[in-house]
């Protein structure tokens, strides 16, 4: 009982105080769950994180239902994963009820039109090293460049997209078998 | 009657933006944007990029924050109340979770070390770069009229870009960005 507390706790703890969600939750989670309480090997974690990015969905939210997962299995991860949603719901509904309400205002006006360009540029931002940390070369840089156009201007749905990717890299790999074989 | 057909498509619009935000973050905004703007409605481009900005300033992976405003928003705008809001909120926001949910008890009750597998590998190997592409992707379906109202805009963008890049705190740039908003739009 008390663990299934304690899981509630840490992964509400670290979804209340990580700002911008993803990559800058990751050093936060480890001190908790690696280095404070020992749930998981340095080692294991890396793997944690390997996994999370392989699934769809939030990388946090992954972290913390595997972690969970591990600690107390299905029951664990329920826990774990409320944890961590739950801090971001009740900002955001708090915000979602009154932000509605003051919209219209041309003072928050102002303040938005300042805001949206910048918006634009963090999304924009992190692409270049990304592209890095992907080994993006002259031989696949293609793909990324596809992906973008097909969405952007033909509005191609991006689950086509992910189903596609997916779909090419099994194929390839089948391919490359194929040919070792003969 | 209407709100609970509201309540189902909300619930499975959210699923499948759970089940299909591979990389998540920024990589899971068009495919959100795609589904809540230009499918359905429910809000409009700026809005969606304000909830962006409030996602980047308030804790909690960006997928979690705008299922939240979106289901309060989807339902209120649809002429419905405050309580009728929070129960759409709250649909949207375990929508998009349960995916992970069933795919994680799945990966761990076949723990295969998965990262090693080679099928595993291979799928990654073209989704990896795709997801950079999607990235692009929402940046450049963002740059549109409702949110670069003129050169100032850009200004901002560029500025907030290089800054970016560089390192600084996003909730900085954020919170400088309105400001300058404040003084330079009257």
């Amino acid at each position: 009982m008390k663990e299934y507390w304690e899981l509630f706790l840490v992964f509400f703890k670290i979804g209340a105080f990580t700002f911008g969600g993803g990559y800058a939750m990751i050093p936060l989670i480890r001190n908790e769950v690696v280095n404070k309480r020992n749930w998981l090997k340095d080692e294991e974690f890396m793997d944690t994180l390997a996994i999370s990015q392989s699934i769809p969905g939030p990388m946090a939210l992954n972290t913390a239902l595997f972690v969970g997962n591990k600690r107390r299995g299905f029951k664990g991860s329920l826990l774990s994963g409320l944890g961590i949603i739950l801090p971001s719901f009740i900002a955001i509904l708090l915000i979602a009820i009154v932000f509605t309400q003051f919209k219209e205002n041309p003072v928050v006006e102002r303040i938005f039109k300042g805001i949206r360009p910048a918006v634009v540029a963090l999304i924009a931002s992190p692409l270049l090293s990304l592209g890095k940390s992907a080994r993006i070369s002259w031989k696949n840089a293609w793909i990324p460049v596809a992906v973008a156009l097909s969405v952007w201007l033909l509005h191609v749905s991006p689950v086509y997209i992910v189903l596609a990717a997916i779909s090419l890299g099994i194929l390839h790999l089948f391919y490359v078998k194929q040919r070792i074989k003969r | 009657m209407e709100l609970f057909q509201l309540y189902i498509t909300l619930f499975l619009v959210f699923f499948k933006i759970g089940l299909f935000g591979f990389g998540g973050g920024y990589a899971m905004l068009p495919l959100i944007q795609h589904e809540v703007v230009n499918t359905h409605n429910w809000i409009s481009v700026s809005d969606f990029t304000d909830i962006v900005a409030i996602s980047q300033t308030t804790p909690g992976p960006i997928a979690f924050n705008s299922a939240t405003y979106i289901g309060y928003t989807a339902v209120t705008n649809g002429g419905f109340g405050n309580v009728e809001g929070i129960i759409g909120s709250a649909i949207c926001t375990l929508a998009v979770s349960i995916p992970s949910l069933i795919l994680m008890t799945l990966v761990c009750l076949f723990f295969v070390k998965l990262k090693k597998n080679q099928w595993m590998q291979a799928s990654l190997s073209v989704l990896k770069p795709a997801i950079i592409g999607l990235i692009a992707a929402a940046a450049l379906m963002l740059m549109n009229n409702y949110n670069f109202v003129d050169y100032k805009s850009w200004i901002i963008f560029a500025v907030v870009l290089l800054a970016s890049i560089k390192k600084t705190d996003p909730i900085l740039l954020i919170a400088l960005s309105g400001v300058a908003g404040l003084i330079i739009y009257r």
